[in-house]
Parts: C-alpha cells; sequence; structure tokens
C-alpha cells in the first residue's frame, strides 16, 4: 500500500534510496544535500539497507568508487550538489564513457566565488556535456518519482548511461511535503533486477575496462557512448508511462501547464515552475493567455517536443536558473532557440536569467515578463534578448 | 589491422580481447634512434631487462640475447641503465618512416 508522508527533498532521496537498497551507496556530505547522505547513513545504521554504504574523503572520491563498484557489476548511487558535483567533474565523464548506469540526486546549488549555500542550476548545467541524463524535479513528489525512474532508464539495456536527479537546493532539499511513498515490494518490483553487461567481479571473463585510446580508437568510442545517450527519450517516455500506470502518476520529457490555448509561453524548470504556475492562473482571470512549459528532462534535450508545443505562440519567454559566461544566452534559452530554428515560422523569443544564488522569483515577477512577452507578441519585436529577473540594476 | 567501426566496438571502452597488447606494435612509436646490443661487452646484469618498459629486451634462457624491435620504442632506458664502463647498449641512428609505413 502507498501512504502519504510528511518529508522534505532529501529525506525523499533518502526513502526511495532505502527501497530501491542498491548494491554500493557512496557520497560525502554537502549542504543542501547533506540531509539525504545523513537519511541514509541512519537507515544503514538501523539495518534498514543491506547494501554498502560507504562515506570517503571527498566527492572526487565517492564518484570514483561509484565507478568501481558499478564496474564490479553493483547497482550504485551517490548525492552531492554545487562544489561537491564540481569535484567529481572528471569522473563524471568516466562513468559516462564507461556507460556505467549510477545515479546521482543532485541537491541544486550555486558554484562559488562568492560562497553561497543556495539553490540555482550552475553545477548541473555546468555538467551538461559530462554525458549524463538530466532529469529536473518541481517538488519532493517529482523528486522521489525521478528517482526511481531514474534506475529504470540508466539500466536500460539500450541506454546503460548515468543519469541525475536534479531537485533545487533548499527550496525542495529542505522543504516539508506530503508525499505518496509507494510500497517498498512494488518500488523494488517497478525498478527490477539489475544485471551488469560486463561485471570486473566475474573471473571467467578476462577484459579491460577504461583502456587507453590514441588517434586510432577515441573518436569510435566516443561516437559509439553517444548511442546510449540516443536511445534515452524512447525509454525515459516508456518509464514514465509506465510509472503512470503503476502509481497513478505519468511523467514526460516536459509538462504543459494551460499550454494547449496560450498565445505566451513561460519556460521555466524545477520549483520556479510552482510559482510560475500559480502566477498563470491569475493572468489566466485577467484574461492573459499565457502557459506554462516545465522541461523535466533536459538531457538528452527533447527538442523535438519541445518546438512542436511552442510553434504556435506568439511570444515565448526562457527563464533559466545558470548563467553561461560568454555564450549567447543562458543554457536552456540556447538549446531551445536552436532547436527553433529549422521552423520557418517560429515565436519570438527572449532570455532571462534568474535566482541565482538562491534568489527568489515571486508571481510578480512571472506578471512582470508576461507584460514583456504581451509587448512583444504586440510589436513583433524583441528588445532585449537576454535580461535577468530580481536583480537591483 | 582491420580497425573495427564504432557500432562494432564493445559498450562503454570494454575491451574483451584479452592480451591483444602483443598486436599493438609500440615499435612503430620509434623516431629516429634504436638500440644496439653488443655481446661481447653485456655482464649479463639484467638492468636492461629490468627497466626496459616495454619488455623488448630479448632473453634466450639465462641470457640477453638482444632487442626485440617490434615492441622496443627506442626511449634510451635500457642504454641509460646499462653499468658497464663501455655500455653493451648503444643508442644509434635509425630512419624515421611513417606511421602508415611502420604500422604495415
Ligand atoms: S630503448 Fe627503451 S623500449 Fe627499447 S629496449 Fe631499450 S628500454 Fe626497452
Ligand atoms: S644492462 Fe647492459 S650489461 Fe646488463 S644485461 Fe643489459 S646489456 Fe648486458
Amino acid at each position: 500500500m502507498s501512504k502519504f508522508v510528511t518529508l522534505n527533498g532529501n529525506q525523499t532521496i533518502g526513502e526511495a534510496a532505502r527501497q530501491i537498497d542498491p548494491d554500493v551507496i557512496a557520497a560525502y556530505p554537502i549542504t543542501p544535500s547533506t540531509a539525504i547522505v545523513e537519511t541514509i547513513a541512519k537507515f544503514k545504521a538501523d539495518g534498514l539497507i543491506s547494501g554498502e554504504f560507504v562515506c570517503p574523503e571527498s566527492e572526487h572520491s565517492a564518484m570514483s568508487l561509484c565507478i568501481g563498484a558499478a564496474s564490479a557489476g553493483g547497482r550504485v548511487m551517490t548525492a552531492t550538489a554545487s562544489q561537491g558535483l564540481a569535484l567529481m567533474w572528471e569522473m563524471l565523464y568516466i562513468a559516462a564513457g564507461l556507460r556505467l548506469p549510477i545515479v546521482a540526486a543532485i541537491a541544486n546549488r550555486s558554484l562559488s566565488a562568492p560562497i553561497n549555500i543556495h539553490g540555482d542550476h550552475s553545477d548541473t548545467m555546468g555538467a551538461r556535456d559530462s554525458g549524463w541524463i538530466q532529469i529536473y524535479s518541481e517538488n519532493c513528489q517529482e523528486a522521489y518519482d525521478n528517482f526511481i525512474q531514474a534506475f529504470r532508464i540508466a539500466e536500460h539495456l539500450d541506454v546503460r548511461t548515468p543519469v541525475l536527479v536534479g531537485l533545487d537546493g533548499f527550496i525542495i532539499s529542505h522543504s516539508m511535503e506530503v508525499i505518496q511513498v509507494e510500497d517498498d515490494a512494488e518500488v523494488k518490483k517497478f525498478i527490477g533486477e539489475y544485471k551488469s553487461l560486463y561485471p570486473l567481479l566475474d573471473s571467467k571473463v578476462k577484459m579491460t575496462v577504461g583502456p587507453i585510446d590514441f588517434t586510432d580508437y577515441y573518436f569510435e568510442h566516443k561516437r559509439n557512448q553517444l548511442e546510449g545517450i540516443e536511445n534515452a527519450p524512447q525509454v525515459i517516455e516508456e518509464v514514465g508511462k509506465e510509472f503512470g500506470k503503476k502509481f497513478g502518476r505519468e511523467y514526460g520529457f516536459f509538462e504543459g501547464y494551460r499550454l494547449d490555448d496560450a498565445e505566451l509561453c513561460i519556460v521555466a524548470m524545477s520549483s520556479a515552475a510552482g510559482t510560475c504556475k500559480d502566477a498563470i492562473d491569475e493572468l489566466r482571470s485577467e484574461g492573459k493567455r499565457v502557459g506554462l512549459l516545465k522541461p523535466r528532462i533536459f538531457r538528452p534535450f527533447p527538442h523535438q517536443r519541445i518546438s512542436e508545443a511552442l510553434i504556435k505562440m506568439k511570444a515565448v519567454a526562457v527563464l533559466d536558473r545558470s548563467s553561461s559566461p560568454g555564450a549567447f544566452g543562458a543554457p536552456l534559452f540556447t538549446e531551445i532557440r536552436s532547436a527553433l530554428y529549422d521552423y520557418e515560422e517560429r515565436p519570438k523569443i527572449t532570455n532571462y536569467v534568474y535566482g541565482l544564488g538562491g534568489r527568489d522569483i515571486k508571481i510578480e515577477h512571472f506578471k512582470e515578463v508576461t507584460d514583456d512577452l504581451e509587448k512583444i507578441a504586440e510589436t513583433g519585436k524583441v528588445e532585449k534578448v537576454y535580461s535577468y529577473i530580481n536583480l537591483r540594476e | 589491422m582491420k580497425k573495427e567501426s564504432w557500432k562494432e566496438l564493445t559498450l562503454g571502452t570494454i575491451n574483451l580481447d584479452a592480451g591483444n597488447s602483443v598486436k599493438n606494435l609500440t615499435g612503430t612509436w620509434r623516431s629516429g634512434k634504436k638500440p644496439q646490443f653488443i655481446e661481447e661487452r653485456c655482464i649479463q646484469c639484467f638492468f636492461c631487462w629490468l627497466y626496459c618498459p616495454h619488455f623488448a629486451i630479448e632473453v634466450d634462457g639465462d641470457k640477453v640475447r638482444g632487442i626485440n624491435y617490434d615492441y622496443c620504442t627506442g626511449c634510451g632506458i635500457c642504454s641509460v641503465e646499462c653499468p658497464t664502463k663501455e655500455k653493451a647498449i648503444v643508442m644509434v641512428k635509425e630512419e624515421v618512416k611513417l606511421f602508415e609505413e611502420r604500422a604495415k
């Protein structure tokens, strides 16, 4: 039987980890993901987790450990945030290159300098080319649901690629919410058995993992690696549907909120989407035809699905919770604008950076964005392609 | 040696062809110098054999007999380590061939 429980985002990940009970969990605590590791440590101490729980001396070691354990043939997970993910950097690429289906929960947090412990997407956006699949969550329930699905997606034979699940630091990681926790046995049944293809601990098979490639093979291996993430969309869709059938909450590449008859669209990921929905309800009551598109999957980027949903709009505002210094727009914006390029008729599009270092985004800000969108739709002109929300000028 | 396309490679860079470094002729890396073994100066100390990073010192029974040029990269370590007053391994010039030609 599923039950309703009051948990914060970190505890929901810990709860899912207990239910999944991976063979190895290796993690190093860092704000705001510390409580994930704490929750798991307590479960382990109480005998509720049978897998190995290892506390190494750094995040770099944590990811290295995950790579070793996954190569050995185990189901493996970790959790981190911000500088912790940054310290894992080189190992992230290795996990993806070796096609190890490691799952990581990331309590999204800003990157130093200056030091800040609050939520934004700088950490995972920085890892966007590391080869990991990226899923973002709006609230605790989604974090829980996404984390369970992540194992199915990562371990699917056509994919075999690591997956990270983002939950906004503090806004989700530390906010209590009533969530529906599914039955232990049902969760286990849903994720199923994991079987490594080439476990290093299989002494009957002689092999090399992570060999050196020169100019003659590196390119082929990198192309071979792409297959996993390119096969992911179909699997993500299947798993999202199956999850819906089994637990009643279906997932796709993105969520549309009052999008069908919208002329203006705000694109926003993660927790900001919740506030945006309230703003849209108010704006709708004022007669403004505005909707929300909330991407759930950022890697592989669902360019076609998102373009199809946006193509009918008059104006689109893409809100990014990270910046990409020197780039022509922030990460989500550059993806979407690039995806729309192939369509002859496409909406006008503008980019806002918001919420860096946990800066609040409120209903009034979404209203300001909508005012801008109305002006753009009216004049057909984007005066400012790139601007900031709630920043002191 | 035929090289596989990306589609033929095993997932995750796994190499199941155990011992395939035999096929990797590291001797093709030599670029202008190769060691020459001078048997009459050799005191059979085996330093060269111990230090060679490519196991390219050829041993026949309990005697060093020469160099396997299929794997010798020409790094020169054997010559440096050789302790005899007049070196029993000296580095000599050799013609540099294109990589493709050497790999044939
Ligand atoms: S030159 Fe280097 S590789 Fe060649 S035999 Fe001497 S030590 Fe070995
Ligand atoms: S190091 Fe010199 S003397 Fe010693 S075995 Fe090798 S060639 Fe002979």
